[in-house]
């Protein structure tokens, strides 16, 4: 068989892009380790810079692309569901600090998508990507679902939480020394809130009670924001 | 690890069909995620199988933000004409946020002060 035609058949199937997201992906860990896990170089930016360089120089679209991702994609429902278990495990602690962290919950969301969607909206950004920025601070799964609900673009949402996630890592470090932020409690919190998912992972590295703090505010602000968000940007005229 | 799909799954549409039929603006896996929440905490504990298949999508939770991420291509656009926009407010944002987590964290903290002196 011609080369060509391998490539027109092998391509028009889901399965390729499911593997070449796999395969990126395994490769883009790779790279992050030899970088010493610099937030800059975060496996999933690189996996995505990777496979869009790829789309465009085989002059594939992303529905292409996607109609074999999508299966990748599925699993970030169920996967969001399952955000449970670490909630459960976390219950007790949840309890014993209820108020302060609740309050913390509520004014870090509260803050996170007033502030982006005024500041956003002072400098001239459109109606559509003021709504996609909302959700910024949330898990993108979450952040997925936000974006929808309140008319932003699903895609875009997700792509902007991931840099959020980047941006609070390499923040993150300048707040506390500003702050003389020293409790794992409240470091690992702030990560969690601001930069979900990559802030945990962030908060892991320092330690493990750091890290559950912020695998804690991920879910919480999570859950919260879903409620909050569309309501917030309703009443600011979106 | 199949029961534990299962239930991972039957949450998920417990939770779409929920907030389809109160019509609430909660995306349907985060209702889901409150449902096992709610459940577990009935039943007291987490299922071998639910945390094996759990922990495995928990840890490749990464991975499942690259199809949505590639998305970002097609906003290329968008992002070209708004790209600096975009940047000043996630940072602000980022930075504004952050900080005062941290200050109501750390006041609460010092206030209800030396009850767990593990830290």
């Amino acid at each position: 068989m011609e080369l060509t035609k391998f490539w027109v058949y092998f391509s028009a199937q889901p399965l390729f892009w499911i593997i070449v997201t796999l395969a990126v992906f395994m490769l883009a860990k790779k790279l992050n380790d030899w970088a010493k896990g610099s937030a800059l170089l975060h496996p999933v930016l690189v996996a995505m810079a990777i496979i869009i360089t790829l789309l465009m120089l085989t002059g594939t679209d992303y529905d292409a692309y996607f109609s074999g991702a999508q299966f990748i994609h599925f699993l970030l429902g169920p996967a969001t569901v399952a955000l449970a278990i670490p909630l459960f495990d976390h219950l007790s602690r949840i309890r014993r600090l209820f108020f302060p962290v609740l309050l913390a919950c509520i004014s870090g969301s509260v803050t996170a998508v007033i502030t982006v969607v005024a500041l956003g909206s002072v400098l001239g950004g459109s109606t559509e990507v003021l709504l996609s920025l909302a959700p910024k601070s949330v898990t993108s799964p979450i952040a997925i679902g936000i974006a929808e609900q309140i008319g932003g673009y699903p895609s875009l949402a997700a792509g902007l939480a991931l840099i959020t996630g980047v941006m609070g890592c390499l923040l993150a470090p300048l707040v506390f020394r500003l702050l003389n932020v020293k409790r794992q409690a409240s470091q690992g919190f702030a990560l969690g809130l601001a930069a979900h998912g990559f802030g945990t992972a962030y908060a892991m590295q320092l330690s493990t009670l750091t890290g559950a703090f912020a695998g804690l505010a991920m879910g919480l602000t999570g859950v919260l924001s879903s409620i909050l968000v569309p309501f917030v940007v309703r009443l600011m005229g979106l | 690890m199949l029961q534990g799909l299962f239930v991972l799954l039957f949450c998920q549409l417990l939770g779409e069909l929920l907030m389809m039929a109160i019509n609430a603006p909660i995306p349907g896996p985060v209702a889901g995620m409150l449902i096992l929440l709610i459940g577990l905490m009935v039943l007291g504990r987490v299922p071998d199988g639910l945390r094996l298949t759990s922990t495995g999508l928990i840890s490749h939770l990464s991975l499942l933000f690259i199809p949505a991420g590639v998305g970002l291509m097609v906003f290329a656009d968008q992002i070209k004409q708004q790209w600096w926009i975009i940047l000043v407010a996630l940072l602000v944002s980022t930075f504004l946020t952050l900080i005062v987590v941290a200050w109501v964290m750390e006041r609460f903290k010092s206030k209800e002060g030396q009850d767990h002196g593990a830290h």
